[in-house]
């Protein structure tokens, strides 16, 4: 139970981070933060207590085995995360050099 | 047939890989290559409704059979709505690629615009067939990374600024459908929507479906920009290129946002009370602050960005009155009207905002501005767009026989014999306030004396832009004919029956 409250926190954190920072890249960290704390709640979900890597063999132990779907689907997760953030840092990198600041009080041509 | 169904990614998917390693050779192959896919897609997606849906088509990906009647592949599967949504989806794609050939002439790097363009579409067509949860985040995810890219293709100020805030507010959206799709997973040990469903139905532990719901449906209320979610939506499709916000606002807050909450909460949730009178509720705020904050603009496209909002709210009051409906056990007759008028008026939304959008670039393309105030007097020099978006106006302002008339009628009617008699009386207060705001933009952008004296020499728009929005008005009056019984049994009923009869769906995906 601890752990998915610290997995929680950790959303809690990035959520805190993305709406109070006003550095560009400080909320694209927050954002990863949100972000892998979903992960490691993804990977909560497969574990089994005291299970095995699933690994149908005689050499392995045969007992419980831990689900193998949550991994496959973090492993996924993790490299369309990765597409994400680095979209995100270029957009970042291309309004630096456009308007010489990562502060977005000062990035507000566009009134929402 | 069923081996038909991968093509929708396929083609589009290919189209992007090859579009940036041939088309530097070869001069004029991205136009080619991505008008002809979405073309054929096209008119693979009408033969599909042609055919007649009575039961879903599946596919399942990798051949992998059910084990013990669970299945384990990915399914894709196309019932009635699905491909509904995949004309859409690439009707308006094939229309709005062929109107960029001229659009893109101010714009370097034309490869990467369109291997972009079909990446966007590949997974917007993956997003409406897949029968896989953790699928469709993943289809969806191409899709809005692609139109992340898309927005900010101008690289000036406006359009990073749009994209960064797109992204970000897109990106927790995405945070929120992971973990609800996280959750299910946990409590349902299935991926597949409709074995998804046969096991929630078995869950006693209502307080866990409610807490799965509310994170779907900020997420993908976050996806559809309704009303308390709506922030970068005009941002983003005001600053992206015409045959984008064309796109965006036409099929993509549809497709991922509208879709998904119509597959997920009526084919998979069993129906409560409660979540309808909040998507009923979203949708009526939407549809009435929409329109006023869309009433006050005089920037052109965020005019239209923000009826965007207003339009897609009328769809979620229709398909939420629809579901209140049937969880009181009223009459199914009501209930297939709200609903069916709900489909209807997306569909024809997606035609006339497309149109609008594909307008106004061609105006901007002319008169190189989007302020409402510096443009006037343009009926003369360009009749083409001056009369396509004539109609387009009429119809999204509900003028007969335009389409958006009759999908409005079919709402309002249906909210009558509901007794819901404030969301009828709001949706005609938003149509009349619809027809003045874009009163106000026929008059300012077509009738008022010019400005500026240096305008007298623009001259209508080159071909293919005219050939699309051509296409499209008279797509608007077209669509009038989907309510005549006959052509409505063959479009507007499939899709309805998908949702009304949520079980067959269930059924039909785990007998296989």
């Amino acid at each position: 139970m601890i752990l998915y409250l610290l997995c929680f926190l950790l959303f809690l954190i990035g959520l805190y981070g993305v709406v109070t920072r006003r550095n560009v890249i400080k909320i694209v960290i927050g954002l990863v933060f949100m972000e892998f704390s979903v992960f490691l709640m993804l990977v909560l979900i497969g574990y089994v207590e005291k299970g095995h890597a699933p690994i149908v063999d005689e050499a392995v132990a045969t007992g419980p085995f831990v689900d193998p779907l949550p991994q496959a689907m973090v492993l996924t997760a993790i490299v369309i995360g990765l597409a994400a953030n680095a979209m995100l840092l270029a957009i970042a990198i291309r309004l630096y050099k456009k308007y010489g600041t990562f502060d977005i009080r000062k990035i507000n041509q566009l009134k929402g | 047939m069923s081996q038909l169904i991968p093509l929708f990614v396929i083609l589009p998917l290919a189209a992007a890989f090859l579009i940036p390693i041939i088309g530097k050779f070869l001069e004029g192959f991205q136009k080619a290559v991505s008008s002809l896919v979405f073309l054929f897609l096209s008119v693979l997606a009408l033969y599909f409704i042609c055919s007649g849906l009575t039961t879903p088509i599946t596919y399942a990906v990798g051949g992998w059979k059910p084990v013990e009647g669970i299945p384990i592949a990915i399914y894709l599967v196309a019932d009635g709505l699905s491909v509904v949504m995949l004309i859409i989806i690439n009707v308006m794609g094939f229309l709005s690629g062929f109107y960029a050939i001229s659009y893109l002439k101010r714009f370097t790097a034309q490869n990467n615009f369109y291997a972009l363009f079909c990446l966007m579409i590949a997974g917007m067509n993956g997003v409406v067939l897949t029968g896989d949860l953790f699928n469709l985040y993943v289809f969806m995810e191409i899709a809005v990374i692609a139109s992340y890219a898309l927005v900010a293709f101008g690289i000036e100020k406006n359009e990073l600024e749009a994209s960064f805030k797109y992204q970000v507010l897109g990106g927790i959206a995405s945070v929120l459908i992971l973990f609800g799709v996280a959750l299910l997973y946990w409590k349902t040990k299935t991926l597949n929507i409709a074995d998804a469903g046969h096991m929630l139905k078995k869950t006693p532990d209502r307080s866990f479906i409610i807490f799965t719901q509310l994170f779907l449906i900020a997420g993908f209320g976050l996806k559809a920009a309704l009303i308390p979610f709506h922030a970068w939506l005009p941002d983003a499709h005001s600053s992206a290129p015409s045959p984008i916000s064309a796109m965006l606002s036409g099929v993509l807050i549809k497709a991922v946002g509208i879709y998904c909450i119509i597959r997920l909460f009526f084919n998979m949730f069993e129906i409560s009370y409660e979540l309808p009178v909040t998507i009923a509720a979203l949708g009526a705020l939407s549809m009435v602050i929409g329109v006023f904050l869309a009433i006050i603009q005089w920037d052109l496209k965020r005019l239209f960005a923000y009826h965007s909002i207003s339009q897609m709210g009328y769809v979620m009051t229709g398909i939420g009155m629809g579901m209140i409906i049937m969880s009181r056990g009223g009459d199914p007759k009501v209930a297939a009207l709200a609903l069916a008028g709900g489909l209807f008026h997306l569909i024809n939304h997606a035609v006339f905002k497309g149109l609008l959008f594909l307008n106004a670039g061609a105006l901007e393309f002319k008169c190189h501005t989007r302020n409402l105030l510096k443009m006037g007097g343009m009926w003369k020099q360009m009749p083409v767009t001056y009369s396509t978006s004539l109609s387009a106006s009429m119809a999204i302002s509900g003028i007969p026989p335009f389409n958006g008339f009759f999908s409005k009628l079919m709402i309002i009617i249906a909210a009558i014999q509901g007794n819901f008699y404030l969301l009828a009386i709001l949706a005609i207060l938003v149509s009349i306030l619809t027809l003045g705001s874009f009163l106000k933009f026929q008059k300012y952008a077509f009738f008022n004396k010019p400005g500026n004296p240096d305008r007298q020499n623009i001259s209508e728009v080159p071909f293919t832009m005219c050939f699309s929005m051509i296409v499209l008005a008279l797509l608007c009056l077209g669509l009038s004919l989907l309510i005549f019984p006959g052509i409505r049994e063959i479009i507007l009923d499939p899709a309805v029956n998908v949702i009304m009869n949520s079980t067959e769906y269930a059924l039909s995906i785990t007998s296989i």
